[in-house]
Order: structure tokens, then C-alpha cells, then sequence
């Protein structure tokens, strides 16, 4: 392996590692408040379609995250009905969300294209363009330095950046601010917060809105930030599932996030380019890196390495009365 | 006093749900441009039309039964479990290491050893969660998930590695021997006088379904072992307090849970494929859910939702074939969102206004008494 292939695979991690940090930072969110989401995928893959829809209609790649932000913020609202105000089963309710996607959006397309559930090609601005970090052209040429700046650094979309912003922003927002105090606060004890006069539900009802934008940019940044050139059916491929490992790998906290989705983009770029990986002759197969996500959720969750410990009143609905 | 008649629970409210779905459903149709009333005859005729037609239906309903009991076992005693496609995967490996290695005789003899052989591969995929559930409290729903995704990498790991069949393109393992071949409804009814359609997928599996629902009844209402499992399933601590030791009913309850959804493969894998190919539970493990929702995790609810989920499969597959409306096979997944998010999660906004008619119906007829 030769330093180029390091580079090569650095910049296929951030790529991969975007969508499910994005996702896992809206899991955040909503698990943090107490909402419990595993239908991260669904509002991911929905929110993948309508944005490639509705890029490719206006040309206009903002315009299709616009739509998929309210895509998301209608399916995240049933959600929050069915979880918050009717305290139904939030699992439930994330498994039917999860199923509804995955069907309207093979149906949308299908109705708006005709092409068998995918959209057509997306060109120019309807896709978010490589970024160009400063003075790539200078330092591109240096050795060692070069290569990382101007291929693992810079030529990511503009949500890439965002979705790494957005782990300080969050960071701060959490423990830093009164609604981050606040927002913790709702998912461990929400009685304490209505006690101070607090409304419960509006909190996790605001939680549960910032984790579909979040989900609405996941989606984007699958079908529409280049190179990705549309949606097609079931594009996520379980990344909701992914990022829902990530955040019990991170143990709900922002900053461990982003090194839990990096490092499961790591493990998935290594396995896409090589197949098979030899160990001291003992070969692994690209199944097994596959699956390593899942395996070493399992392991953190039965607390060999250190317990991951949710939010103590996550997936109750709160009943004033009791 | 109970706040309304147990009919109004168990029929009322699911119906209310399912109209509901329904709803939403045609809303959908019509959006997409087509008719929903032709639609729906379509979706009637094609899973009920004809022998082949209930046939197949009959045949998804088999699946959605072991899977519907492997959710309503756990549910009785309080575990989600959200495994059964996981679950029914190591099944059906369970299905095909038993009728590829043993040399069977009869198509009776294969079946017994290939339900041992898919019960157990599905309970000992089920175990493990539960173990880590019991012993060190992960969260059952989470780990049952990732079993869910490490299940599909080992078996695509095994149908494109060991397992395959030599010479074969697609990620399969090879046909069983012709002697593990489950008989057809056409073969099982043919001694009756009965002329059954050939092609139909129905299979000896449904007499096993039918069976494994009173099992179940048996099981969890008239045992020992099922009043332990309703007790957890209420309230730990009472449970606790009466000498039942949770971690032994967890294991056991999600075993025989685990062990149903593997039965899910001597219906899909050793009564149709005939061999093991990647994918073939097709969500059915998911389905169970909605499944158990509609039918109030009771075996009987359960065999009737489980037959209303295979009209709408097979109905939906007629739908998609169907030239003139131009509606995708997709439609069935997401009446199959609705209606679980109607019976699941959106329970108590049906539920609510109807015990709330109940009340003031039973208070209008106090006022009358007291008159």
C-alpha cells in the first residue's frame, strides 16, 4: 500500500463518513430529547429522493435540499404525533416510518419518471459541486502534505463541511447553551423539566424538526453532491442502521460521533477497495468488514469495552399525571 | 369496570385502523394518477380470484404466520423483538444444512429434522440478544437489528463462498435432493378427490403454521411457562417477586420467538425455492410486526391478519403486473407502513375517541337507570 492508496482511501472515508454523520448527529439530537429514531433510513432515503426530484425539476440543487427539509419535517411530524403527543410506541412508529419510505419513494419516482424507481442523471447545479479549498494548486504539489490537502481536505461538497461543522456546533449547542441544557435535560428526567415549567413536548418536538433537517441533508448528500448523480431505490442502504451504531459507539455524545462514523468509513472504504484483506495470511472477507459496524455495536452494547449507557428516559412517552 | 366491551378492542379498533390505512392507501392511488376502486378489485382478483391466486396468497400467509407468533411470543413477555428477518435468514440455513447433508428417505422424515434444523438455527440467532439483554441489559431492540444486518453478511458471505452452488451465477446454494421436497397443496389434495392448481405456491409449511398457532396458544394460555412470560411481560418486579427469574424466561421466550421466525424457512426455502438463495426472506420478518399489531399478539388474530397481509402481497404482485394502472409492487409496502402505524404507534389516536364514545354511551344509560 503506497501512500497515494492511503490518500485514496482517506478520501473515500470523508465521503462515505458524510451521510452517516449527518444521520447520527440527528439521531443525536432526537435520542438526547428522548425520542428514540430508527427511522433514520427512512427519512434519509426519502429525503434522497425528493431532493434528486426536485433538483433535477429546478436545475437547482438547494432548492431540492429545500424540498427534501420539508419532505423530512412532514415525516418526522408523524413521528413526534405518534411518539410525543400520542405516546405510542416509538419503535414502532420508526419501523413503519422506515417501511413508508422505503415504498413512496420507489412510487414517487416511479410516477414523476417512469424509470423503474430511480431519477433521471442530475447534471451541473442540480448536484453539489467539489469544493475547492484555498490554495489547493500551491500546496497540491508538495510532497506528503500535498496530496491530503488537495484530495482527502478539499473537493468535498459543501455538506461534507457542513456535517463536520456542525459536530462543534452541536457540541456547543449542547453544553453550552440553556436549550442544549434543557434538551438533555428532557431526555433524562422530563419530569424535572416540567416542573420548572418547561413544555415537554415542545422540546422534544423541536429535537425531533433539528434531526430531519439533519436527515433532509444525509439524503442530499447521497443523491444529489457529486459524484452521486440521482437517487435509485434503496440508495441508503441500511446507513440509517449504520448511523444508529454510530451513535451507541459514540455513547450519544457529539465529538465521539464523528470519530465513530470516520472510522466505520474507514472499515467501508478499505472493504471497497479491497475486496479481501490479508491479516498475516489470514484472510478476512469483505462480508466480515461489512459487518464489523454492527459487531462492534454489539460488543460496546453488552459493555465489554466500556458501557454505552442512552439517555435514561429514552423511548418513554412523558404522561404528565404520573 | 373495563372502559369499553373486549369486542371494541379486539375487533372494532383494528378495523378502525385498517379502514384508516385504507384511506390513506386510495389518497395515495389517487395522487399517482389511478383509480382506486379499480385498483382494489384488481388487488381482489389477484389474490383471491383463482386456486393459483389463493394459492400463492396462502403461501405469503405461511410466512407472515411464524413470523406474526415469533413476534407475539416475545411481545407476551415485554421483549420487541425486531430480529425475526434475522432471524428466519439462519432458518432458512438451518433448513438447507439439514436437507443438503442428510440423505432423507421420505419428504416426511426431512421435514421433522429440517423443522429442528431451521427452529434451532433461528433460536440460536435469537439467543444471543437475549442473552445480552438478560445478563448485561443492551437494549433488545438495538442488538436484534444489528443481528438483523450481521445475519444478511454471513449468509452472503456463505452463498457466495462455501455454500454455492458449483457452477451457479447468482448467490445461491445448491437444490435440495428431490426426497426433501415439501407436497404441494395440488399433491395434498389430490388423494381427496380435490384438483388443486399445479403452479400455486401454497405448501405442507401452512398445516405446520396451523399447528405451530395452537402450539402457541397452548402455549402462552394454558402452561406454566406462559403464565411466567405474561407475568414478566406485565411487570418485572411482580414477576421477580413471585420466584420467576427473569433471565431464564427471557432466554426461553426468546428461543421458542426465534426458533417460530426459523420455521419461516420450511415454507420459503425448503416448500418453494427448494434451496437457499440470498434475500428470500423479503421483510417478511418485518411484516411479523404488523402482523402481531393487527392480531393482538393472539394466535387466532394473528392467523387472520396473517391472511390479510398475504391478499395484499399476492394482490399487490397482480397489481404491479397489471398494464393499465402502472402501479409499482411498492404500493403493499406502504399500506403495510400504514397499517402498522395506525395499529402500532398511532394505537391511542383510534383508540381515544372510541373509548371516549363507550364512556359516554354506558354514562347515557346509568342517567336513563337512575331516572
Amino acid at each position: 500500500m503506497t501512500y497515494m492508496d492511503i490518500m485514496l482511501i482517506l478520501e473515500s472515508t470523508i465521503r462515505i463518513a458524510t451521510p452517516l454523520l449527518l444521520a447520527c448527529l440527528a439521531g443525536l439530537y432526537s435520542e438526547r430529547a428522548g425520542v428514540f429514531d430508527i427511522g433514520l433510513e427512512g427519512k434519509m432515503l426519502l429525503s434522497a429522493c425528493i431532493a434528486a426530484a426536485f433538483a433535477y425539476y429546478t436545475g437547482n440543487a438547494w432548492a431540492g435540499l429545500g424540498m427534501a427539509i420539508i419532505a423530512t419535517l412532514i415525516m418526522s411530524g408523524i413521528h413526534g404525533l405518534a411518539a410525543i403527543t400520542f405516546r405510542g410506541n416509538q419503535l414502532i412508529s420508526g419501523v413503519a416510518i422506515n417501511f413508508l419510505a422505503a415504498g413512496m419513494t420507489v412510487m414517487l419516482a416511479n410516477a414523476w419518471f417512469g424509470q423503474g424507481g430511480r431519477t433521471p442523471q442530475l447534471q451541473g447545479d442540480a448536484r453539489f459541486s467539489r469544493l475547492q479549498l484555498p490554495f489547493v494548486d500551491q500546496i497540491k504539489g508538495i510532497d506528503y502534505i500535498g496530496p491530503f490537502y488537495s484530495r482527502v481536505l478539499s473537493g468535498h461538497s459543501i455538506l461534507t463541511y457542513a456535517a463536520f461543522v456542525a459536530v462543534p456546533l452541536t457540541w456547543w449547542l449542547l453544553y453550552r447553551t440553556r436549550f442544549g441544557l434543557r434538551l438533555r435535560a428532557v431526555g433524562e428526567n422530563p419530569a424535572a423539566v416540567d416542573t420548572a415549567g418547561i413544555s415537554v413536548v415542545k422540546l422534544r418536538y423541536a429535537a425531533v424538526g433539528i434531526c430531519a433537517v439533519l436527515c433532509a441533508m444525509a439524503g442530499a448528500q447521497l443523491a444529489t453532491a457529486v459524484p452521486a448523480a440521482g437517487f435509485v431505490k434503496d440508495m441508503t442502504a441500511n446507513r440509517g442502521y449504520i448511523a444508529l451504531a454510530a451513535l451507541i459507539f459514540a455513547k450519544w455524545r457529539p465529538w465521539q460521533a464523528m470519530w465513530a462514523c470516520l472510522l466505520f468509513g474507514v472499515l467501508q472504504a478499505a472493504a471497497i477497495r479491497y475486496q479481501s484483506v490479508d491479516i498475516m495470511g489470514f484472510r478476512i472477507p469483505g462480508q466480515f468488514m461489512d459487518a464489523l459496524p454492527y459487531i462492534l455495536t454489539v460488543i460496546i452494547l453488552a459493555g465489554f469495552v466500556g458501557k454505552a449507557i442512552g439517555p435514561r428516559a429514552g423511548g418513554i412517552p412523558y404522561v404528565k399525571e404520573r | 369496570m373495563e372502559k369499553m366491551p373486549k369486542w371494541a378492542d379486539v375487533v372494532l379498533i383494528p378495523l378502525i385502523s385498517l379502514l384508516l390505512a385504507a384511506i390513506i392507501s386510495g389518497i395515495v392511488i389517487l395522487a399517482l394518477g389511478s383509480n382506486p376502486i379499480a385498483a382494489l378489485k384488481i388487488m381482489v382478483h389477484g389474490a383471491l380470484g383463482s386456486q393459483y391466486n389463493f394459492g400463492n396468497t396462502l403461501y405469503y400467509a405461511t410466512n407472515f404466520i411464524f413470523t406474526g407468533l415469533a413476534v407475539a411470543v416475545a411481545a407476551h413477555a415485554g421483549l420487541f423483538n425486531i430480529g425475526g428477518e434475522g432471524q428466519a435468514m439462519l432458518g432458512g440455513l438451518g433448513v438447507a444444512i439439514v436437507c443438503l447433508m442428510i440423505p432423507f428417505p421420505h419428504w416426511s422424515l426431512a421435514l421433522i429434522c429440517s423443522i429442528a434444523g431451521a427452529a434451532a438455527a433461528g433460536a440460536l440467532w435469537a439467543l444471543v440478544p437475549a442473552y445480552l439483554q438478560a445478563k448485561r441489559g443492551s437494549h433488545i431492540v438495538i442488538t436484534t437489528i444489528m443481528f438483523n444486518q450481521i445475519a444478511f453478511a454471513l449468509l452472503n458471505y456463505l452463498l457466495v463462498g462455501p455454500l454455492k452452488a458449483p457452477g451457479g451465477m447468482e448467490p445461491a446454494s445448491a437444490t435440495f435432493p428431490a426426497t426433501t421436497h415439501l407436497p404441494n397443496f395440488h399433491d395434498m389434495l389430490a388423494p381427496f378427490g380435490i384438483a388443486f392448481s399445479r403452479g400455486a405456491m401454497a405448501n405442507f409449511s401452512f398445516v405446520v403454521a396451523i399447528l405451530a398457532c395452537v402450539a402457541v396458544w397452548v402455549l402462552i394460555w394454558h402452561t406454566r411457562l406462559g403464565y411466567e412470560m405474561r407475568s414478566l411481560g406485565k411487570s418485572e418486579p411482580a414477576a421477580k417477586y413471585a420466584g420467576i427469574s427473569p433471565f431464564k424466561i427471557i432466554m426461553i421466550t426468546m428461543a421458542i420467538s426465534g426458533g417460530l421466525a426459523g420455521m419461516m424457512a420450511l415454507n420459503n426455502v425448503q416448500g418453494e425455492a427448494e434451496r437457499l438463495i440470498l434475500g428470500s426472506v423479503e421483510g417478511a420478518g418485518f411484516i411479523g410486526i404488523a402482523v402481531a399489531l393487527m392480531g393482538r399478539n393472539h394466535p387466532i388474530g394473528i392467523f387472520l391478519a396473517a391472511l390479510l397481509f398475504g391478499v395484499l402481497y399476492q394482490g399487490g404482485m397482480s397489481l404491479s403486473q397489471d398494464q393499465t394502472l402502472r402501479i409499482p409492487r411498492e404500493l403493499v409496502v406502504v399500506i403495510q407502513a400504514l397499517v402498522i402505524l395506525f395499529t402500532g404507534a398511532l394505537d391511542s389516536m383510534v383508540r381515544m375517541p372510541v373509548e371516549k364514545f363507550f364512556i359516554s354511551l354506558r354514562q347515557g344509560k346509568a342517567a336513563k337507570a337512575a331516572e
